[in-house]
Parts: structure tokens; C-alpha cells; sequence
């Protein structure tokens, strides 16, 4: 190879770099040196992160791509460095998240013959992939790296998987950096609806008297805030969002109904068990937000708009589809409409939000929605939060109020644990100048706590809030409620002192016990100009209300749970929870 | 299960790319859909190919496979089509016993489906027959009745008839 000819591993750094990636997080291997050698010798303006377990390289794109819009790459080897990606990627699938994944892989004449560290990671990645390629030649990859950058940002967004074998990253490439993309079968769709859908939705909100809007993370990925604002405003007519929506419409808003489904408001679901019509703009209206997908809206007239076909009727049937980018489907809406006729509906909504209000208990020990309320006025709604899975997750989900898209993040479709500290440390490494929160629990912060030295390293400022319940809390809950309290592997008994290990990695670590304390130690963390982890003793039993019960609709919302003390012995036998439901309305 | 299942054609046209034919088979099988032939063939020009596909499930998860299907980033069309609306052939290899005196019979057979001898021996007799699946399955039935020693049919093809697309 001549001096200024490039190998393969070389086309694919700069095409990364050409196509406007600018933060790749990964971990070498031998199938992926000439990669990482690459990365060492033509990189310009990316960054590229060292992580310490590869799943969090994943997780760090996500946050990354959650928190900015923009994807990010992840550089891993083969093997064993792959399939620790695989949680990572598949999070990234359910949640439609762009993220481009490049995998080594063991030399081309190796492969199926159980190479050393060889894994058949184009298919054992499959079904969790927007798309997957095994390079064979190194010419090929510039276009495939565009084709892949494109498929993983447009239509519905996703990983897209490039795996390169040893010998490919290390072949001349002479085609040069500018490719034409081939795809004959990829159709993204825009606008895949006519006039004739915009007019019948046009139609059925002007007859509507008791409308509902939830709108989902597509509303976020189309960036059509300003548009559902004005539908909301327009219409009259209030607004829930989905786990993954929230702050696509702001939180603080009159119409808002916040969040809905499994642990969203009472009001809420009240509100979509009472409508007349329901208009999904980007949401995939899936098991945790349905009650019993048969019972869901059954009476109700039930638009959907979605870029995914797919969606359509998966789980509710709708009466009108409309397959489209939510913000331009907006925008064609937007001039046909005429202002609702909600006061009677919007009234008894009011009257949803004074009987069942949001609320948590303050006596007894620490409750983590006190300290999530607390963050939310030190920080005037306004910081970036990132979850883990868990019962803090939901909590973080109910009382923190955004009023912005791109500022809360969590894994919904997957429910990954591990998920919240590397979110948060990719979505900082985006977002450097705002503050950044991990909520998180102490059995999932367990599962990818290492990334705190990438957090240390960087000097990143992410704050964890650890909810500390000595507990897989959401699974007790579960035993708690339907298996009669037989806590079966949930006790978490042997947690590290979480203080000492943010210590030990130089990283400012504080204990949060007794809730007068709340501000003092909150404000010490946020000002702090360093990753700090606070770690916060709640009370060991506590429930996430309210709650639809799995199997039950909407209307069966379980409100809260008889009071009791905390810290009770585990195996007590107890009332089971009051059924207040907002069925008795 | 559920009586409505019932077989469904399905005409795939997909870009000829490793991992094609996996990704569509997985669309199939984690919905359930058991997949009775698979006949994947170059298609009319060189870089794609045609898969017709005949499967058993519900109307509902059908459309959500066409739907899936429909998605993948090398699917160009995927379609339905029912039996009317196309023209529909499947080719069989037979290999029958034929000891004694059971020739002729088979000949009769044959010659009723205008099937082909194309390989005989002493003990045996191989016909080839082409035509839609239930002609096939008809003359297969009556051959049962003498040994059948293999059996091997190509799968369903389908075309649409006239100028609609298959
Ligand atoms: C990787 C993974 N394993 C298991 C689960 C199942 N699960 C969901 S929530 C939960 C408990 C989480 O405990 P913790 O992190 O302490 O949060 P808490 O619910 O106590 O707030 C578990 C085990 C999961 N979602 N993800
Ligand atoms: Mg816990």
C-alpha cells in the first residue's frame, strides 16, 4: 500500500468523521485494532471515549443521541466485546434511538469456523438492528457507513450494526471517501397519507367534544412540539405523554395531563377512559400505557399517526391511520382545524385533577418523590434527567416536570437496568454547559456503576441520584401486591457503601439521610463543579401509586396504598392494597 | 388454536443481499406464522430476487407481517395475493415403488395428471408433475396407495395475472 492510500479501517474512521459523527465510545480488541489504529491515525475532530464495560458504550451513544438528536458510534471488537453491546443495542431498537454500532470481527477466512473471540454478531443481532451489515470488501465501506448513518437517522430511527472483519479493516480501499448510497428497498415515507387523511382527522376533531392527545417519542424525534402545541391549543383538548414524550408538551401546561398508562396520573386515565376521541401523534401505544388493549378507548374514535406502518392496529385498532412524520402531518392538519368545543370536558377534567391530585407521603422516614420534587424546584425543571428502570424511574417520571423535549431519559421499551449513569454520561458529553441528572436505584446502578470512571476521566459534572431502598424495589412491589409478599430475590443485603465507591474514584460522594437535610445536600451536589453522587436512604417500602394493575384497564387505576410503617419486616402478613379506584368516579 | 388460520400467499421482491432471506424468515417465525414453502428465485433483473412465500396464521398477524416485512430495509414489495388472483404452480418429484404387476396403474395415474417419466428402473418409478399445489396433492393421494419411496416438491410460484404486479 502506498503512503497516502487508505485501508479499510481508515475509511470507515473518516467516514464516520464525513458524515458528522462526533463521538464514538467503545473499547479495543484484536479484531478491532486495526480499527482503534486507524482511530489513532486519521482522527480529527471526533471524540472517542474509553468506556469500561461495552455495554455502557452503548448506552452512552443512546444518552448521547437521546439528549442531542444526533447519533453516535460505538467501537467495539469482536466476540465477547460485541455481545456485551447487545443490551445496549436492543435498548436503542425498542426506544428508536439512531446510533451506528461497529463491531470487529475475526478475519474473513475464519469466519464459521469458531475463530478465537469469532461470533456471528450480524445474526445473532438481527432482531434488534434496524439494519446489519458484514463488510466483505473495503471498498464497500463508505457507502455503507453513509447508507448505515442514513438508515439509523431517518423514518423511524435506530441502530444500524456495521460489522468489519480483521481483514477488511486492513485491505486497501481505493475508492475514495464519496459513495453513492444503494438502497432500492429502504422507503423512510415522510408522508405516506394523501389529503383524503388529513381532511377525515380534520373531520372527526371538529366532532369531537371529549378529545384526548397522548404524544410519544415520535412527537420528540420529529421535533413537532410547536405543532402539537398549537393542536392542543387549537382543539382545546388535553394533552398526556408517554414515558418517552414527556416534555414534548410542557408538563406545566393547563392542558397537561402529564404522563399516562401503567403508573401515569389518575387523571390521565381517566381522561382516556372518558373521551371521545383520541389522537396518537408518535406514540406506539404499547402494553405499559393500554390497560387491556381490547378495553382501551373501546368507545372512542382512535386516530393514529405513526412513520412506522407497523404500528398500525399492532395492539388498538385504529379508525383512521395516518402514516406519516408527525410534524409535517401536523403542519397539514394544523390549517383545517377549528377551535373545539371542550369547556364542559376540559371542566370535568378539572374536577379528575382536584380528586385525584398527585401526591406523596412526607412523614417516616425519606420518600424518593420528595427528593425528585426537590429537584425539580432546585433546578426549575430545567435540568437533563436520565433514569434507570425501577421504581425511582417512575417516580422521576411523575414529579419531575419538564416543560422541554430532549430532557428526559429513559429506557421504556427495553425497562434496561444499567441504563441511567451511562445514559446520563453520554447525554452530558452532548449537552456539556446543562446540568445532568442520574436517577437511579440501587440494583441497576450495580449493574453499570464501572462507567463511573468515565464520568471521573472526563471531568463530566453528572449528578447521581441514588435511591437507595436496599431493594429490586419494582419487583417487591410486584410481590408486594399480587404474590401475597413473598419477596423472592429482591433483598439487596451487602450494598457497598456507595459513598466510598464514588470516592475511591475520586468523584464527590454524599449521604442524603433525613429529609430536612434534602436541600443542603442537593444544592452541595448540584453546585458542586464535578460528577457527584448523592446517595439517599429512602424508606425500604414504598409503592409506586398510582398504578393500573398488569391485566387490568385503564379504568381499575389503583390510587394508593393503606399506610403503614416502613422498614416492617419482610414476610408480615398485610391488608392488600385499597382498590380507590378511579373507577368509582 | 384458532380456526381462521388458514394459507396465505405472500410475494416478497427484495434487493439480493446477505441476510435477506434472515431477516425475512425471522419476521415469520417469531409471529408465529409456520412457513409451509419458501421459494426464493432471481428476479427479473440481477440484483434482486423474488421470494414467494406460503404461509399458515390469522388475518391480523398476516398483516402485521406484511407490514414488518414491508419495513425491512432490502424489501421492495410485499404482497398478498389470493389464489384468484394469480396463477399459481409447484413442480413434484415422485419415486414410486413398483415391484410386480402395479406398473401400469401407475402409468394410468401418470398419465391422468399429464405427469412425466423421467427415471425408471426395475423397482421403481420417478414421475414428474407440474401444476397448481391441489392438482399435485390429488395425484399424490392416489399414489399412496402403492409405495411412495421419496416425495419432493418445489414450493408454490406465483404470478399476478395481467398488468397488476406480483
Ligand atoms: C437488566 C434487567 N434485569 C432485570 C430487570 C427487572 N427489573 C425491573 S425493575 C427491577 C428492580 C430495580 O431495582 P433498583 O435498581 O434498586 O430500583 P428500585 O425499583 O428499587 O427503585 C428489576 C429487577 C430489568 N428491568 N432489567
Ligand atoms: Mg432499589
Amino acid at each position: 500500500m502506498s503512503e497516502n492510500q487508505m485501508n479499510g479501517a481508515e475509511a470507515l474512521i473518516q467516514s464516520l468523521e464525513k458524515i458528522g459523527i462526533e463521538i464514538m465510545f467503545g473499547l479495543p480488541g484484536g479484531s478491532a485494532i486495526p480499527l482503534f489504529d486507524a482511530l489513532y491515525k486519521v482522527r480529527r475532530k471526533m471524540k472517542f471515549v474509553l468506556v469500561r464495560h461495552e455495554q455502557g458504550a452503548a448506552h452512552e451513544a443512546d444518552g448521547y443521541a437521546r439528549a442531542t438528536g444526533k447519533p453516535a458510534a460505538v467501537l467495539v471488537t469482536s466476540g465477547p466485546g460485541a455481545t456485551n453491546t447487545v443490551t445496549g443495542i436492543m435498548t436503542a431498537y425498542m426506544d428508536s434511538v439512531p446510533m451506528v454500532v461497529v463491531t470487529g470481527q475475526s478475519v474473513r477466512g475464519m469466519l464459521g469456523k469458531d475463530a478465537f473471540q469469532e461470533a456471528d454478531v450480524f445474526n445473532l443481532t438481527m432482531p434488534i438492528v434496524k439494519h446489519s451489515y458484514l463488510v466483505r470488501s473495503a471498498n464497500d465501506i463508505p457507502r455503507i457507513v453513509k447508507e448505515a448513518y442514513h438508515i439509523a437517522t431517518t423514518g423511524r430511527p435506530g441502530p444500524v450494526l456495521i460489522d468489519v472483519p480483521k481483514d477488511v479493516g486492513t485491505e486497501a480501499c481505493t475508492v475514495g471517501l464519496e459513495a453513492e448510497m444503494n438502497l432500492p428497498g429502504y422507503k423512510p415515507e415522510p408522508k405516506g397519507y394523501g389529503p383524503e387523511t388529513i381532511r377525515q382527522i380534520a373531520e372527526a376533531l371538529a366532532k369531537s367534544r371529549r378529545p384526548v392527545i397522548i404524544a410519544g417519542h415520535g412527537a420528540v424525534l420529529s421535533r413537532a412540539e410547536n405543532e402539537l402545541r398549537q393542536l392542543a391549543e387549537t382543539l382545546d383538548a388535553p394533552v398526556a405523554t408517554t414515558l418517552l414524550g414527556k416534555g414534548v408538551f410542557p408538563d406545566s401546561h393547563r392542558l397537561s395531563l402529564q404522563g399516562l398508562g401503567m403508573h401515569g396520573t389518575a387523571f390521565a386515565n381517566r381522561a382516556v377512559v372518558e373521551c371521545d376521541l383520541m389522537i396518537s401523534v408518535g406514540a406506539r401505544l404499547d402494553d405499559r400505557i393500554l390497560g387491556v388493549p381490547g378495553e382501551f378507548c373501546k368507545n372512542a374514535v382512535k386516530i393514529h399517526i405513526d412513520i412506522d406502518a407497523a404500528e398500525f392496529g399492532k395492539l388498538v385498532k385504529p379508525d383512521i391511520r395516518c402514516r406519516g412524520d408527525a410534524k409535517a402531518v401536523l403542519q397539514d392538519l394544523l390549517p383545517l382545524l377549528k377551535r373545539g368545543d371542550t369547556a364542559d370536558w376540559l371542566k370535568r377534567i378539572e374536577g379528575f385533577k382536584k380528586k385525584w391530585p398527585m401526591g406523596y407521603a412526607k412523614k417516616g422516614g425519606l420518600h424518593p418523590p420528595q427528593v425528585i420534587d426537590a429537584l425539580n424546584k432546585l433546578t426549575g425543571g430545567k435540568a437533563i434527567m436520565a433514569t434507570d428502570v425501577g421504581q425511582h424511574q417512575m417516580w422521576a417520571w411523575q414529579f419531575y416536570h419538564c416543560d422541554k423535549p430532549w430532557q428526559f431519559i429513559s429506557s421504556g421499551g427495553a425497562g434496561t437496568m444499567g441504563f441511567g449513569l451511562p445514559a446520563a454520561i453520554g447525554a452530558q458529553f452532548g449537552r456539556p454547559g446543562e446540568t445532568v441528572i442520574a436517577i437511579v436505584g440501587d440494583g441497576g446502578f450495580q449493574m453499570t456503576m464501572n462507567e463511573l470512571a468515565t464520568a471521573a476521566i472526563h471531568k463530566l459534572p453528572v449528578k447521581i441520584i441514588l435511591m437507595n431502598n436496599h431493594y429490586l424495589g419494582m419487583v417487591r412491589q410486584w410481590q408486594d401486591m399480587f404474590y401475597d409478599e413473598r419477596y423472592s430475590g429482591v433483598d439487596l443485603e451487602g450494598n457497598p457503601d456507595f459513598v466510598d465507591l464514588a470516592k475511591a474514584y475520586g468523584i464527590l460522594g454524599l449521604n442524603l439521610k433525613r429529609a430536612a437535610d434534602i436541600p443542603k445536600v442537593l444544592k452541595k451536589a448540584l453546585e458542586h463543579p464535578g460528577p457527584a453522587l448523592v446517595n439517599v436512604e429512602v424508606v425500604h417500602h414504598e409503592e409506586v401509586y398510582p398504578m393500573v394493575p398488569p391485566g387490568k384497564p385503564l379504568e381499575e387505576t389503583v390510587l394508593c396504598h393503606p399506610r403503614r410503617k416502613p422498614g416492617r419486616p419482610a414476610g408480615r402478613k398485610n391488608s392488600r392494597p385499597a382498590k380507590a379506584g378511579a373507577k368509582n368516579a | 388454536m384458532n380456526k381462521d388460520i388458514s394459507a396465505h400467499n405472500l410475494s416478497i421482491y427484495v434487493a439480493n443481499r446477505p441476510g435477506a432471506l434472515a431477516r425475512i424468515a425471522q419476521t415469520f417465525s417469531r409471529r408465529g406464522f409456520n412457513i409451509e414453502s419458501l421459494v426464493v428465485s432471481p428476479g427479473a433483473t440481477g440484483d434482486f430476487s423474488r421470494m414467494t412465500i406460503t404461509a399458515k396464521g390469522d388475518e391480523a398477524g398476516l398483516e402485521q407481517i406484511i407490514m414488518q416485512c414491508s419495513k425491512l430495509v432490502d424489501v421492495l414489495a410485499c404482497r398478498e395475493h389470493t389464489d384468484e388472483e394469480v396463477v399459481a404452480r409447484e413442480l413434484v418429484l415422485v419415486k414410486v415403488a413398483v415391484d410386480s404387476g402395479h406398473r401400469g396403474e401407475v402409468l394410468q395415474i401418470a398419465d391422468h395428471f399429464h405427469a412425466k417419466t423421467v427415471d425408471l428402473s426395475e423397482k421403481s418409478i420417478v414421475l414428474e408433475a407440474t401444476g397448481s399445489s391441489e392438482k399435485l396433492d390429488a395425484m399424490v393421494d392416489l399414489l399412496r396407495k402403492f409405495k411412495i419411496i421419496e416425495l419432493v416438491r418445489t414450493g408454490k410460484v406465483i404470478m399476478a395475472r395481467g398488468e397488476r404486479e406480483t
